[in-house]
């Protein structure tokens, strides 16, 4: 949270990173929007709210995470490689994070309906989770083939209390179930508390998410000075979906001499148009209510994207990327499916680490694009979730192979 | 004065359609749009189909992905206006998601809408907080800027989303997307009431407005009704369109 680090000076009060950003929704979630900006505001001044976050965040998610040194694939490419453990967390994945900062925002504005989305479940999942413990009514909307995808994380949520709405609209995936539960949220704006999974969708959420997730990069910097030799690691690598986990990492470091690196899907390559690098091919356009950029067609229809890995196949991005990359305070490199996967297997065989195929992306990258990491720097890279959801999708992946 | 001035400077009952433009076929535009004006439509709503419509419900929905992929475009729209403008002289109103506004540039297409005779433009995911350059740009070329205001839209803030409008603002019925169920008749007088004590300009109302009883309730307290769920159903699947549209026209005019 902001409050134990320095408070990034965007977005402005409307939202808005450069031209980025802002609240491009119908005028009936204005109000909702303005009402959840105060109370975010009134949370961070007030000390129960971080005692209840920080409590949670240790008693039921098992934070801090460790930051650990993977020797034996540092000393395959020959420069220090740090995996800040978020696979680590309670349910599998850094979406708790957010997950716990905003169920706390949602109890005080006496919400008792949450609803979210989720593509591949993750999301979904950390929802239904903080819902549970919490004792909220729950929905969470998926698209009808993800549903079919991922049973086993809709078996999850339906065990842990939440009501799994098929979304058959559209592409039936992430995309069209983010817009179904801005649908929700329109008609039941009065009870119903969004809890959105990433760093996307109107302001104040991408500063909201952000700033829930930025413990990952609070934590890391503290760790990464008491063990190892240098004050800074000099590059931070994680994979962009929506780009949470990169915002996560990313935040406390903006002022400090650290290369930040997001690494998108590039799903079956680039120039296949298979791909989900909304920052590497997208253009400047508006979806869920923010400017960003965008995987769009020349008409502005949204096109749809690809990754074998659901937690990065999102036709767009966070508004804070798209800034970062604009005024080259971020970069921003891809990996395909086929290099997450040959990834996926070489941290398993090398580390005993299962990741998570988005968090693959990032490891992949280390593995391409070492060329801009000389020898003997520190890397810290987000290992932003564990590999179990993902063995179907290997194993069928590898024999293809 | 203006189309909309003109019209809205009548006191009679208005029955505003909503058509989604491409769809049943990608030229049926204009034929529909020219039998909603025959059936004596006061002004007629076209609607630009975007892939992702956060603010409509399942009816207009999947119309707009019929409409996409019989190969709709915001410039085939713009064109088919062109050719509705030049047999009628009803005002014609778009209704359509910002995206590809911003993607053709929206100097260029508010300029593009002048020249075919759009006159209002409707923008669900622009509300007042981002709408601001955009009319100005649209004010200065003559193109009404229709922004919406809804159920839980502070009474001041009515007034200062019709003073940045100017000519006509679009209260929505509900809390809510296209074709939901409407509220109790009691919430919505309350509402409507304060809109016509806040608003400095006439406003219509919108969504899940769909029989004739709706209509004239409607227009007791605001100055037109928009039906569009109800007549994208009518059209689906219907072998003549034109005609079942200018009779359910006809009908909510209670002709």
């Amino acid at each position: 949270m902001a409050k134990s680090g320095k408070s990034p000076s965007l977005p402005d009060d409307r939202g808005h990173f450069d031209r980025y950003g802002g609240q491009y929704v119908p005028e009936t979630l204005i109000p909702a929007l303005d009402e959840l900006e105060l109370e975010y505001a009134s949370a961070r001044q007030d000390e129960r709210f971080h005692d209840e976050l920080k409590n949670l965040m240790s008693q039921f998610s098992g934070r801090p995470t460790p930051l650990y040194y993977a020797e034996r694939i540092s000393s395959e490419l020959g420069f220090s490689i740090w995996l800040k453990r978020e696979d680590l967390n309670h349910t599998g994945a850094h979406k708790i994070n957010n997950c716990l900062g905003q169920i706390i925002i949602a109890m005080r504005m006496r919400k008792p309906r949450i609803i979210a989305e989720t593509g591949a479940g993750q999301h979904g999942v950390a929802t239904a989770t903080v819902a549970a413990r919490f004792g909220l009514d729950c929905v969470i909307f998926m698209g009808e083939e993800d549903i079919h995808r991922q049973s086993l994380n809709v078996f999850r949520m339906k065990l842990l209390g939440a009501e799994v709405r098929s979304v058959s609209s559209g592409s039936k995936t992430l995309k069209d179930a983010t817009n179904e539960a801005i649908r929700d949220w329109v008609t039941n704006v009065e009870n119903t508390y969004y809890l959105i999974g990433s760093t996307v969708g109107p302001h104040p959420y991408p500063m909201l998410v952000r700033d829930f997730q930025s413990v990952i990069g609070l934590e890391t910097k503290q760790q990464f000075s008491h063990q190892s030799d240098q004050k800074l690691p000099n590059h931070l690598v994680a994979c962009v979906g929506g780009g949470s986990n990169a915002m996560g990492l990313f935040t406390p470091f903006l002022d400090e001499p650290v290369s930040l690196i997001g690494v998108e899907a590039a799903g079956l390559g680039i120039e296949s148009g298979q791909h989900a690098a909304s920052l590497t091919k997208g253009d400047f356009g508006i979806l869920h209510g923010a400017a960003t950029t965008l995987l769009q067609d020349d008409d502005g229809q949204v096109i749809l994207p690809h990754s074998i890995s659901a937690g990065l196949d999102y036709p767009a991005v966070g508004p804070e990327h798209s800034f970062l990359k604009d005024t080259g305070r971020a970069v921003y490199h891809t990996a395909t499916d086929v290099e997450a996967v040959d990834a996926f297997r070489w941290l398993s065989e090398k580390e005993g680490i299962l990741p998570a195929l988005e968090s693959a992306h990032a490891l992949a990258y280390l593995r391409s694009g070492k060329k801009d990491i000389k020898a003997g720097e520190h890397v810290v890279v987000c290992l932003s979730g564990r590999g179990d959801k993902d063995v179907e999708t290997v194993e069928a992946n590898m024999e293809s192979v | 004065m203006s189309r909309l001035q003109t019209l809205f400077s009548s006191p009679k009952e208005k029955v505003i359609p909503f058509i989604t433009a491409g769809y049943p076929h990608i030229d049926s535009t204009v034929d529909l749009a020219l039998a909603c004006a025959e059936a004596g439509a006061d002004m007629i709503e076209i609607g630009i189909p975007f892939s992702d419509p956060l603010a409509d419900g399942p009816v207009i929905q999947s119309s707009s992905q019929k409409a996409l992929e019989n190969g709709i475009t915001v410039e085939k729209i713009l064109q088919q206006v062109r050719k509705i403008r030049n047999s009628t002289d009803v005002p014609l109103v778009l209704m359509g998601y910002i995206n590809p506004i911003f993607r053709l540039d929206c100097e260029l297409f508010i300029d593009y809408c002048r020249e075919v005779g759009v006159d209002g433009l409707i923008i669900p995911d622009l509300p007042f907080h981002e709408a601001g350059n955009f009319c100005e740009l649209a004010k200065a070329r003559d193109v009404s800027p229709i922004l919406l205001v809804a159920p839980n839209t502070p009474g001041e803030q009515i007034k200062t989303i019709s003073e940045l409008s100017q000519e006509l603002i679009y209260a929505v019925s509900i809390l809510g997307i296209t074709g939901n169920d409407l509220a109790s008749k009691e919430a919505l007088t309350e509402y409507l009431q304060r809109v016509r004590n806040y608003s400095i300009t006439p406003f219509i109302v919108g969504f899940g407005i769909k029989s004739r009883d709706d209509v004239t309730w409607f227009n007791q307290f605001s100055d037109g009704a928009v039906v569009g769920s109800a007549i994208i159903e009518r059209i689906n699947g219907s072998a003549s369109p034109e005609t079942e549209v200018k009779v359910f026209i006809k009908m909510l005019k209670g002709e």
